[in-house]
């Protein structure tokens, strides 16, 4: 026998009698003011969160707060930056970059989770190997908890997806809170009305 | 067999250390009852979450089947460990088949169990952990001591010890932020040079053949995004029916570890990246036995939060280290036994039976039940001290017979107050032993009653 049927029968002999799977529900909560409850969240997970009505306040913010010396890879229409992604094939390639400006699909105002695709990243370590890291979202895109992202997301559309609620942080040396471990050491999150 | 109390021995003796140790981690309780607080629903997602393990637990064949022929259509492949010998023995030949000779690891608390880091490291490979707390632990050559935060045990002036020596930080440096940078900079070398990269696996999805992997850091994600071979080792009980689900689980995970509402990155991984591979083991190592044990299979449900640890009285004061088995406090105590009952029978006894780990436990398990039901299977097959066997056996002779019991106890009362320091405070009492006693009353409770009744 091999380990997979040792496994499954062990399973199989050992297992108890059927237990059924239960309904989840949504737990909507319609009083929630959801930007208001997005950018708390965001304020707690050490994130900032910025109303704009177009593109062009976000290019306003980044040439205000970055230098155009540095690489800044925008993959969002209207969005500046400098930095081709599609000219480079290695993850190890985008290990210059300042900033990325990416578009995330779904925001969750509970926690600050913001769901980007592999679609919407083109590499798989680009939102983790840069410096700083800006993400766009829809104010329509927000909902209220995890329940609700899961329905509007599907998991697999892609062969990668990744929440992501803050910028990169550690409390493993005496748990102090160190912003900055190995990927983005800021988040800047701009909410388009 | 283990003994809980002579290993804490060790880490008692730094009093400062051992009480920074009980207050940081009682503080991770804290933010833990903060962050659920938040969640009017809190409870009913404890008992939905228990409700989908139960139903995993009662088809777990079915799902692990389903989850491989998804993940295969999916691009991965796929294999099967009866235990930890077959794990490590898949990983070491994935690495000799693609000629890696590194690899990058994040948190992996089930690689701990199968010691896969010294079955690669004898045979000549570079194994990296890439997790802060486990890169700390790993430059001493120490096992993590608590699941969520490796590194706990440790003050920040030895981190800053260990540095020095492994990545030249200036001597004497402590400070967190300066630490963590050196760190970032120095796995930043390894991420970027690495071959292959490994993660644990936080929840296996059985309808896509996906599985998700959680962390604060980002390093699961610099790991298996750079290098073009990716391994994931999951337990075989990290199943879940269906991507629905993962509402449930991720709403309880990071609140009951931290408080926080949700770990920074949360990475749903399907298919090998563009020209990359991707390599799932599932791995058994006793799992499906303790499947069978009626009292203990709840323990299966476990999703590695930390809670039942932070909120442990013992554990808070005796560190990870004096439980001598990977997976420390309440959950570690009563997963040991079932693997090796002769070995771990002591643990079950480290715990004042409060009942606290089991009212954090996100997925409701019965943790002391389950721990007084491993003491009365330690008592039947003999694995107790005879000093507790004869101490046990008196004390439910005394309980039988009520006038002894009450003759006892007057007197234990009066020798109480009567004797000189010397008698009571000496190395034969264990309850003396850095505590005062309460003082002890006048009479009984049952004087006072029937005194008092009308």
């Amino acid at each position: 026998m091999n380990s997979k049927e040792i496994i499954l029968n062990k399973i199989r002999s050992n297992k108890a009698g059927k237990s059924p799977l239960p309904d989840i529900p949504d737990f909507r909560n319609a009083s929630t003011d959801l930007i208001q409850a997005f950018e708390n969240s965001l304020k707690v997970n050490h994130a900032v969160l910025y109303k704009v009505r177009n593109s062009g306040e976000i290019n306003d913010f980044i040439s205000k707060n970055y230098s155009t010396d540095k690489l800044i890879c925008s993959l969002v229409a209207g969005i500046m930056g400098n930095f081709d992604i599609d000219q480079v094939n290695e993850p190890g390639d985008l290990k210059n970059i300042e900033l990325a400006v990416l578009q995330g699909e779904v925001g969750v105002s509970e926690n600050a989770a913001i769901w980007l695709s592999e679609k919407s990243m083109k590499l798989r370590a680009l939102p983790f190997i840069i410096q700083h890291l800006i993400l766009i979202v829809n104010e329509s895109d927000i909902v209220e908890n995890m329940h609700l992202a899961y329905q509007k997301i599907e998991i697999d559309a892609d062969g990668y997806g990744v929440f992501i609620a803050g910028p990169s942080k550690t409390a493993d040396i005496e748990q102090n809170l160190v912003i900055g471990a190995h990927g983005a050491r800021s988040l800047t999150v701009f909410v388009i009305k | 067999m283990i003994s809980h109390a002579k290993n804490a021995k060790g880490f008692l003796r730094d009093q400062e250390k051992t009480t920074w140790h009980d207050a940081t981690l009682w503080n991770a309780r804290t933010n833990r009852d903060r962050g659920s607080q938040k969640v009017a629903e809190w409870e009913q997602l404890r008992e939905l979450a228990s409700q989908i393990k139960n139903n995993v637990l009662s088809q777990l064949d079915d799902y692990l089947l389903q989850f491989e022929k998804n993940a295969v259509k999916n691009g991965a492949e796929v294999y099967w460990a009866k235990d930890a010998d077959d794990h490590n023995r898949i990983i070491g030949e994935i690495l000799k088949k693609h000629r890696v000779n590194s690899l990058v690891k994040s948190k992996s608390i089930l690689t701990e169990e199968c010691h896969l880091n010294q079955y690669l490291e004898k045979q000549g490979y570079e194994v990296v952990d890439t997790d802060l707390g486990e890169r700390i632990v790993q430059f001493a050559k120490q096992p993590p001591s608590h699941i969520v935060t490796p590194a706990i045990h440790l003050k920040k002036e030895e981190i800053g010890k260990l540095f020095h020596e492994h990545i030249g930080t200036d001597e004497g440096a402590s400070d967190p932020q300066y630490l963590t940078e050196a760190a970032r900079k120095h796995l930043r070398e390894k991420f970027l040079g690495s071959e292959a990269a490994l993660t644990g696996v936080n929840f296996a999805i059985a309808e896509t053949g996906g599985f998700v992997v959680c962390t604060n850091e980002g390093n699961a994600d610099m790991g298996v995004n750079i290098a073009p071979i990716q391994i994931a080792s999951m337990g075989i009980e990290k199943i879940i029916p269906k991507a629905e689900h993962l509402g449930v689980f991720l709403r309880l995970l990071a609140r009951s570890a931290t408080g926080q509402s949700i770990t920074n990155y949360t990475s749903h991984f399907h298919q090998p990246k563009p020209n990359g591979k991707l390599f799932i083991v599932m791995v058994d190592n006793g799992r499906s036995d303790l499947l069978g044990k009626a009292d203990f299979k709840n323990s299966l449900k476990c999703i590695r939060c930390g809670a039942c640890m932070n909120t442990c009285p013992v554990y808070k004061r005796s560190g990870g280290y004096s439980y001598g088995y990977t997976i420390p406090g309440p959950i570690g105590s009563v997963l040991a036994p079932a693997r090796d009952l002769e070995k771990y029978a002591n643990l079950p006894f480290a715990s004042s039976l409060c009942g606290a780990c089991t009212n954090v436990c996100p997925v409701k398990i019965d943790l002391h039940d389950q721990l007084y039901k491993w003491r009365q299977e330690a008592a039947k097959k003999g694995y107790i001290s005879t000093s507790k066997k004869w101490s046990m056996q008196m004390a439910g002779w005394v309980f039988s017979h009520p006038k002894l019991y009450r003759f006892l106890g007057s007197s234990a009362r009066l020798m109480l107050r009567i004797s000189p320091r010397f008698m009571i405070y000496n190395s034969l009492n264990a309850w003396g032993k850095s505590r005062e006693l309460p003082k002890a009353p006048k009479e009984s409770f049952r004087d006072w009653y029937l005194k008092n009744k009308n």
